[in-house]
């Protein structure tokens, strides 16, 4: 049974009763029901392969379960009004704010950072139970929550490049690959450690992200999209096919995990010190994306996103811009790409999929484009909820698309809207006082 | 012609060409804008205005002909036919758009403050450290910016977004997005189109108000009351040629530009 996530019933059902206490709803509702039943009808015909025949191939009879199209039609019957209530109420709740003139409500979490007696609280119990994570729960528990950090951080350097700048890249897990390889092949031939290749791994991505940039520098929206996805298609037969230079499809084993001033670690210490590791190098990324996002370069790279002409005529070097935006988002993929060599101590081609580009893509996009606190959520749902839905393994595509399509319906602009930190300007005395979001 | 003039001109179009495939946008154009004067470009629509100001601001590149720009207080002569439109907003000669082209999800201060981008310098590390250079020039494009915003009338709605504002507002605030680049040559495309009576009176004042501050202005404009009340000279334009120049007084009794608005005189 596919659910539609985003609709709490009680929500629905007092939407509900207001629907109906009013007599001039009577249209609204008569024409939601119509429509339900057309859903429902829909949904019957197209779930009958799967809800009504069984095929037994060994006993090679067929039995038809009439008795599921009811479920089934009551089911999305159902779920559909709940979505048209719910939809409803949210114009009437626009409307009413348009109507009262004023501003648009910031998400809970937003709101809660903006102020400072929350603020610090919440930040200081984030990092708490950051902390001491992996010592409450097992070692599997902070391997995969290490995994979810990493994500983090690839949905904030995607960020940067898709929500900021407005560049849809599909083939940003070329980034990933070339950090990842890159330790992988230096500490193949030239025995070069984590901290040494680590930086390394991150500039060579930037300088691939400078590469991809020229060619593309005139294409925008689909055309974009197309030609960075061709490029992580490239860069992963590249990785399949040159046998001499990355040992194909095999790839490379035996990378050594990160080092710790030469101490001995057992496999459990090292998974946990890579747990704090990815700690670290989240709230490192989270510092230097939010500052990039409020400068000169953040400012221009908005206008960029709103309107590329204007942007120029403005003496904004747009060539100059978009690498930069390129290169700093192919950064962070390049840096993950090397703890993700280190993390696993293998690497092949098969790791760096279109799959990649397509998770990461909708981490930022379920998130919230532009919101960091939103990528952040989007990656731990988009992460850890699969990993604690194994038991569902099997229906997780479907899942997961019924949720990036119930998402575009209900909250089209992400899990928490990019809510910009603008300037708020009080005066000249103390200028530009930063308003606080994130 | 009496304009026999003694300083050099800071705009010097010369033989300006624009093709589209066989269509010939701009034919051999001719003419200049001097420093501190209200220049109006008029003519029926399609005669090719639009497009002079895209060849002028890089968004074209014209097919033959030459744009001198000089810049009045160095005397630092560039040619413009082939450099980027940002190369020329950085030279002194900024623009607004026809159909207003705002940053309408960014604040009025921000898209004043994006205007100030290429006389700042601040960089990746600047951003990331935020040192003492940074914030203080951060600070100073704020201030500037904010002077700006009062010039023009929109201190008051400084932290409001740009897709907000009222049709005249937004208009004004493209203007001020322009100034902040510090042109000494303004382009204004159609500046008052769509505005009421008021809002006009209200743009007159301010363009007549940034001429006074040293700003040169060429302008595209349609409604005849503004162009005739408020230009030192005026360019008319048809089908790609200019068939005119001259004071509003010579322009008003010119036998090819009333041809070209009404047509051929019978008889």
């Amino acid at each position: 049974m596919i659910t539609v996530k985003g609709v709490t019933p009680i929500d629905g059902i007092s939407a509900f009763r207001r629907l109906f206490s009013c007599k001039k709803n009577k249209k609204i509702i008569c024409k939601a029901l119509k429509r339900s039943l057309l859903v429902s009808l829909w949904f019957v015909f197209l779930t009958f392969p799967i809800m009504v025949i069984k095929v037994n191939p060994v006993e090679r009879t067929v039995s038809w379960r009439w008795g599921n199209i009811f479920y089934v039609a009551i089911g999305s019957f159902v779920i559909s009004l709940l979505a048209k209530a719910w939809l409803v109420r949210k114009e009437r709740l626009a409307a009413r704010q348009q109507a009262a003139a004023c501003p648009a409500r910031d998400s809970i979490i937003h709101d809660l950072l903006q102020r400072p007696g929350y603020r610090y609280p919440l930040i200081i119990l984030f990092s708490g139970v950051a902390l001491v994570f992996p010592h409450l729960f097992s070692t599997y528990q902070a391997n995969i929550m290490t995994t979810a950090l990493m994500y983090i951080v690839l949905g904030l350097g995607l960020n940067i490049v898709v929500g900021v700048a407005g560049l849809l890249d599909l083939g940003y897990v070329a980034f990933y690959a070339i950090g990842a390889y890159s330790y992988a092949l230096l500490n193949l031939h030239f025995h070069l450690g984590f901290w040494a290749a680590l930086p390394i791994g991150g500039l060579l991505a930037a300088l691939f992200g400078v590469l991809l940039g020229f060619p593309v520098l005139r294409l925008r929206g689909d055309y974009l999209a197309i030609v960075t996805l061709g490029f992580g298609e490239i860069i992963r037969l590249i990785l399949e096919n040159w046998n001499a230079f990355s040992k194909g499809p095999s790839g490379i084993s035996n990378i050594p995990r990160p080092g710790f001033f030469g101490v001995e670690m057992s496999l459990d210490q090292a998974m946990i010190y890579m747990y704090y590791l990815m700690i670290g190098l989240v709230i490192l990324t989270i510092f230097v994306v939010n500052r990039l996002q409020h400068s000169r370069l953040g400012r221009a790279w908005l206008a960029l996103r709103e309107d590329e002409i204007a942007c120029q005529a403005m003496g904004i070097d747009k060539t100059r811009i978009k690498l930069t935006a390129f290169a700093l988002g192919a950064f962070w993929a390049g840096l993950i790409g090397v703890i993700f060599a280190a993390k696993t101590t293998f690497v092949n081609p098969a790791s760096f999929t279109f799959m990649e580009s397509a998770i990461i893509l909708a981490i930022v996009v379920l998130g919230g484009m532009g919101s960091i606190v939103g990528v952040i959520l989007g990656a731990l749902i988009l992460i850890l909820l699969p990993e604690y839905l194994r038991a569902l393994s099997e229906y997780r595509m479907l899942a997961f698309g019924a949720i990036l399509v119930a998402m575009m319906i209900f909250k089209p602009e992400g899990l928490i809207a990019g809510v910009r930190r603008t300037y708020c300007f009080q005066g000249r005395k103390n200028a530009a006082a930063l308003q606080d979001d994130e | 012609m009496m304009n026999k003039r003694m300083n050099k001109p800071i705009l010097d179009v010369s033989g300006l060409t624009m093709d589209f495939g066989g269509i010939r946008a701009l034919d051999h154009l001719d003419f200049d804008v001097q420093d501190k004067e209200i220049v109006a470009l008029i003519g029926p629509n399609g005669a090719g205005k639009t497009t002079l100001f895209n060849c002028l601001t890089g968004i074209y590149r014209p097919s033959s002909g030459d744009i001198q720009l000089v810049c009045p207080e160095t005397g630092e002569q560039t040619r413009l036919n082939d450099l980027k439109p940002n190369k020329i907003t950085e030279k002194g000669m900024a623009r607004t758009f026809q159909n207003i082209r705002l940053f309408s999800r960014m604040t009025v201060l921000e898209n004043v403050m994006i205007g100030r981008h290429c006389r700042t310098r601040s960089l990746i590390l600047g951003a990331i450290l935020r040192d003492r250079r940074t914030r203080e020039e951060e600070q100073e494009t704020v201030n500037k910016s904010y002077e700006i915003l009062e010039k023009i009338g929109l201190a008051g709605q400084v932290n409001e977004f740009a897709g907000n504002l009222s049709y005249g507002a937004q208009r004004r605030l493209e203007i001020g997005r322009a100034l902040a680049t510090e042109p000494f040559l303004l382009l204004l495309d159609e500046p008052a189109a769509g505005m009421n009576p008021q809002e006009t009176a209200v743009l007159v004042a301010l363009i007549r108000q940034i001429r006074d501050e040293g700003h040169a202005i060429l302008l595209i404009e349609h409604d005849m009351k503004l162009v005739m009340t408020l230009s030192d000279r005026i360019v008319v334009m048809d089908y790609g040629e200019k068939i005119a120049q001259g004071t509003p007084a010579q322009i008003r009794t010119n036998r090819e530009v009333i041809k070209a608005y009404l047509g051929e005189d019978v008889g």
